[in-house]
């Protein structure tokens, strides 16, 4: 199964990597071949073998709603790249992408 | 031959919980607090941290589901939503996706002429985003910030997402459907349900088609409307829009706009450089829930009568409108009380809906029987007494007898010299009267009870005015 | 003198109990050891010079959230991370008296099956420095085997822990999914990482277990244990049925050696009293790798997501929050996260879910179901742990699929939930090469008794010959 340069592309904007042209090339055989390889899993008609997601059968695992201590603000903030006052800072954003 | 058009809209609700923590860690949740101070490794994503869910809002939800009539999901699952924002700690939004909680619903939505049907597709928990603040530039236009700024305190704050059908065909339907909503959700208990503070978001998806037909046309998303009748023009608006290019021969495309209640336009969101692809996947790092029976049954068994219930039964005493304006207020217990305590229908819902809730007064607070004898009284004891009363109808140990025991003025020998004064003072507003202009009968009996410090009784003031002025 | 190369976690622990030596002073010798061997293995990412506690010294691999500790997961892209927290198995080693020696070197966020994707370089295997120790918990292995720690942590997502064990002559538990806590281990793929114990003994990895494992209520996956841990005493396998798969005999790409170790280890159990038997895993062997190479990066990729240069780690300034973004990212991952970030991002995608991802978790359902059967036949599944014995610097370093195919063995128990240890069966070439023992579900204590009764009798010595 074969990726082409421009699904790399694609899928580097997705997963937010700004890949060197270098790197598309390189990630474009690569993935190409792995690809191939995990596809094999197409070979198998599982059409009534249900979804596993999980190895554990749990189910309900909840905490009651009571209020713990959160972090002081300086170990909140403290690996933070940029910070201003008590927030975080970043480069501007260009309007909402989506909402809640 | 014009056509007629029909709108079509189905809505999507965010409403924010107010539980004492957040969806999927322990730090308290709600405002007020000091920016970033309500945080923890697991709201901020911070590497290794992992959610543990809020019973309290698992219950929630299951609540809110039964009150609307759904399905409750034998098995709910939790997904991951993927994408970047900086509001977005983890790079993905923890949400029920293809397993929600609850699903196949309903709202009946008395409506002037019938009762409307309008289907929940599916009501959802999730977490709520962090809250970016854009700086410098053009200030509030996010396009031109320099720089911007994120508090997570909001962040992972449980959020119930309600979709509904596209049942909707008026922007007054809308309107009335979210004033219910609205009142069941802040009757469970789950939440404050404020738009104004955001605890209550709705975004709408709106299209038009000839009417008649049911096929459903393209539809734009419209965000950012902050009130109901914000909602309101923004749905007529964009219906608007809508019919406007379909009739001039052009094609409606997808789009989502912003609301601007200033101005009454619609602005296009910029559009993204690739489709929008979640890539939803079950969330490994929660397990599913299964509500008990038990579980199940103990909420149904908190439930009481929706608002829409009551406004129907309510309807059939009273008018439909004056039926939704109680239930919306949450005022109709205490008409119900006031009623039972011997007081007129009629003028028992004026007074709560008018009088009580003007003078803002917490109807929580009122005691029925004694605001009966106010509703009975109100025509008999002067005006400032009655209002008054009503302002202190709230107060721990509140008798309405002492205000019942003042009288009206209605002798006309102390009213004459007073009415006799203001006609001589106002010639021009009674040429006017004599002309024609009766309604002006209003300012002169306003000028009286002004003058009497509203001791007068407004029904002989009426009376004598009519009879000096025509005479 | 401390003689760190032979000194077990048990023994140390007697020491201590005798009041021979302090734990500071085992902390020190550890330390002193790395000082002197460390250039050369590069088993650690930092040291930890001023630990507390009374106990037994542990090195803690590196995804391992350490309070105060700069952690990095061997990425570059956590480059100056110090956390504010402990992950609950570090919280749990101190809360037992446990001194951290040192954070050991790791493939990038786990990624790997050799350490040298670690961006910080790679660590080298004790028993002959120019070959690998495995991955992608490599350091912990190379400190425990070069005498730099008595015991350490390592977490095992297809095989990190079994196979640099089985590299580099230690034991290794792989837990039961959802016995030990995730709480502050930097993330690869949730479904499948579970932290476990590196030691020199059998008793040495149930003890470190039983001091990890357990409920945490910061876990939302995690269980409480159904038995206590025991120590195992028994020197026999009288009554314990162990399968192999008859897929093992034609594995490609298992070397002579590595199979003759395993076929003596195979009549060792027999002579003492194991009845062996033939099982049938097909699908696992077949289908075991491209179900974990869709799941894995699946996961990853979104577990990865978080490291966007706005809260910590380092930031490439940029003009617009989406460059920042991209640019920090591609700046501080290494190749390895990219692939499996980019081939996750695709297996998840519009249009490519169902057959990719969709189908690898169906697979996985026939997985688990294989091993149950099995595992309904057998007390234990035996297997060796790597095809081969630990290979030069390198020799797979541009070949991701040939790297991949270090986990054959070790994946599908892993996609199970199931438990794996590995013991060291002899050596190939002068090299170590590892058993791998795969229990039901909860089934450790069976393990560890198994195991035990086998390291008795095979007498494996854990101090590489070069260091002896
Ligand atoms: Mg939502
Ligand atoms: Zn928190």
């Amino acid at each position: 199964m074969a990726i082409d340069r421009e699904t790399v592309l694609h899928v580097a904007r997705l997963a937010r990597l700004d890949l060197t042209a270098a790197e598309a090339d390189r990630l474009t055989l690569e993935l190409g071949a792995i690809l191939e390889a995990v596809s094999k899993v197409a070979e198998l008609d599982l059409t009534d073998v249900p979804p596993t997601s999980h190895p554990l059968d749990l189910v309900n695992v909840w905490a009651d709603d009571e209020p713990r201590p959160s972090l002081a603000l300086d170990e909140a903030l403290a690996n933070a790249p940029a910070r201003e006052g008590d927030l975080f800072r970043v480069p501007p954003t260009h309007g909402p992408e989506v909402s809640a | 031959m014009s056509t007629t058009w029909e709108t079509v809209v189905g809505l999507e609700i965010h409403v924010q919980l107010k539980t004492r923590t957040k969806m999927f860690c322990r730090c308290a949740a709600g405002y007020g607090a000091g920016e970033n101070t309500r945080t923890c490794p697991v709201c901020l994503g911070f590497p290794g941290a992992l959610p543990v869910m809020n019973r309290t809002a698992v219950e929630w939800t299951v609540k809110l589901g039964l009150a609307l009539g759904c399905e409750i999901a034998p098995r709910a699952v939790f997904a991951r939503k993927n994408y970047f924002y900086p509001d977005l700690p983890k790079g993905y939004q923890i949400s029920q996706y293809d397993k929600p909680s609850c699903e196949k619903g309903n709202m009946i939505v008395p409506m002037p002429d019938g009762e409307l049907e309008i289907g929940i597709v599916r009501a959802h928990l999730e977490e709520d985003a962090a809250k970016t603040v854009h700086m410098g530039g053009h200030s509030g236009r996010i396009g031109g910030a320099e720089y911007s700024l994120v508090d997570y305190n909001r962040g992972g704050t449980p959020l119930l997402e309600i979709v509904t059908a596209p049942d909707i065909h008026s922007s007054e339907e809308a309107k009335r459907f979210l004033l219910l909503l609205r009142q069941t959700v802040v009757e469970l208990g789950i939440s404050d349900a404020e738009m104004e503070k955001g605890t209550l978001r709705v975004d709408a998806n709106v299209s038009v088609r000839p009417a008649g037909s049911d096929e459903l046309r393209t539809r734009c998303e419209i965000k950012n409307m902050n009130s109901f009748n914000y909602i309101a023009r923004g749905i007529d608006a964009e219906a608007a829009r809508q019919v406007a290019i379909w009739e001039s021969g052009g094609e409606v495309k997808q789009e989502t706009f912003d609301f601007d209640a200033g101005t009454g336009t619609l602005t296009p969101r910029r559009s993204k450089e690739e489709a929008d692809d979640y890539r939803y996947f079950p969330e490994p790092d929660l397990v599913p829930v299964e509500p008990s029976a038990e579980m199940i049954e103990r909420l149904r068994g908190e439930l009481t009568e929706t608002p829409a219930a009551r406004v129907v039964r309510l309807g059939l005493d009273l008018d439909l409108e004056r039926a939704l304006v109680l239930v919306t207020g949450g005022l109709d217990g205490l008409y119900a009380a006031t009623v039972a305590a011997g007081a007129d229908r009629l003028a028992a819902s004026n007074v709560i809906a008018n009088n009580l809730v003007g003078a803002g007064v917490d109807p929580a607070a009122v005691d029925a029987a004694e605001l009966a004898k106010l509703v009975a009284a109100r025509e008999r004891i002067p005006r400032v007494a009655f209002d008054e009363a009503i302002a202190r109808s709230g107060d721990p140990d509140f008798s309405a007898d002492p205000f019942l025991a003042q009288e009206v003025v209605s002798d006309a020998s102390e009213l004459d010299p007073v009415i006799d004064a203001i006609i001589a003072a106002n010639p021009g507003q009674v040429a006017a009267f004599r002309g024609g202009k009766e309604g002006l009968l209003g300012f002169f009996v306003g000028q009286v009870m002004k003058e009497t410090g509203g001791q007068a009784d407004p029904r002989a003031v009426s009376e004598i005015v009519r009879a000096k002025l025509l005479g | 003198m401390i003689d760190t190369l032979r000194l077990t976690a048990e023994g140390a622990l007697a020491l201590i109990e005798s009041r021979e030596v302090t734990s500071a002073e085992l902390h020190a010798a550890y330390v002193a050891a790395a000082g002197a061997r460390d250039e050369e293995l590069h088993a650690y990412l930092r040291l930890v010079d001023a630990a507390e506690g009374t106990g037994v010294p542990i090195a803690l691999k590196d995804v391992i959230s350490t309070k105060g500790v700069e952690t990095t997961a061997g990425s570059k892209i956590l480059a100056g991370y110090v956390p504010v927290f402990d992950a609950t198995v570090a919280a749990r080693c101190k809360a037992a008296g446990m001194p951290i020696i040192g954070k050991t070197n790791t493939d990038e966020f786990a990624m790997g099956s050799s350490t040298e994707n670690s961006a910080y370089g790679p660590s080298f295997n004790p028993w002959d420095p120019t070959r690998v120790p495995g991955g992608s918990g490599g350091g912990t292995a190379a400190a425990v085997s070069g005498g730099l720690a008595p015991w350490g942590l390592g977490s095992d997502t297809g095989g990190s822990i079994k196979q640099p064990s089985a590299l580099c002559g230690n034991v290794g538990l792989r837990p039961t999914y959802g016995t030990v806590s995730r709480f502050g281990v930097v993330a690869f793929a949730s479904s499948l990482d579970q932290v476990g114990p590196v030691a020199k003994t059998v008793r040495d990895v149930a003890l470190l277990y039983s001091i990890i494992a357990g409920r945490d209520e910061n876990d939302s996956t995690t269980v409480e244990l159904p038995e206590i841990v025991e120590l195992p005493t028994a020197e026999t396998l009288a009554g314990v049925r162990i399968g192999i798969p008859k897929q093992v005999w034609d594995l490609a790409g298992i070397e002579p050696g590595v199979r003759a170790s395993f076929e003596t280890a195979i009549e060792t159990a027999r002579s003492l009293g194991a009845e062996i038997g033939e099982c049938d895993l097909p699908l696992s062997f077949d289908y075991g790798m491209a179900c974990y190479y869709l799941i894995a990066p699946a996961e990853a990729s979104s577990n990865l997501a978080r490291f966007d240069g706005v809260r910590y780690g380092p930031r490439v300034d940029a003009p617009t929050y989406r460059e920042m973004v991209e640019q920090t990212r591609d700046a501080g991952f290494g190749d390895e996260p990219k692939r499996r970030i980019m081939l996750g991002t695709y297996a998840l995608s519009a249009g490519y879910y169902d057959a990719f991802y969709g189908q690898a978790q169906r697979v996985r359902t026939l997985l688990m179901r294989e091993h149950r059967a099995a595992l309904d036949a057998f007390d234990l599944i035996a297997t060796p742990t790597s095809p081969t014995v630990a290979f030069p610097v390198g020799e797979r370093a541009a070949d991701p699929l040939a790297m991949y195919a270090c986990d054959v063995m070790t994946i599908p128990s892993c996609l199970a939930g199931l438990p794996g240890l590995n013991i060291p069966s002899g050596l190939s070439e002068g090299l170590p090469v590892g058993l791998q023992l795969i229990g039901p579900q909860f089934g450790e204590n069976a393990l560890f008794r198994a195991g035990y009764a086998l390291e008795c009798a095979i007498g494996f010595d854990t101090v590489p010959e070069r260091l002896r």
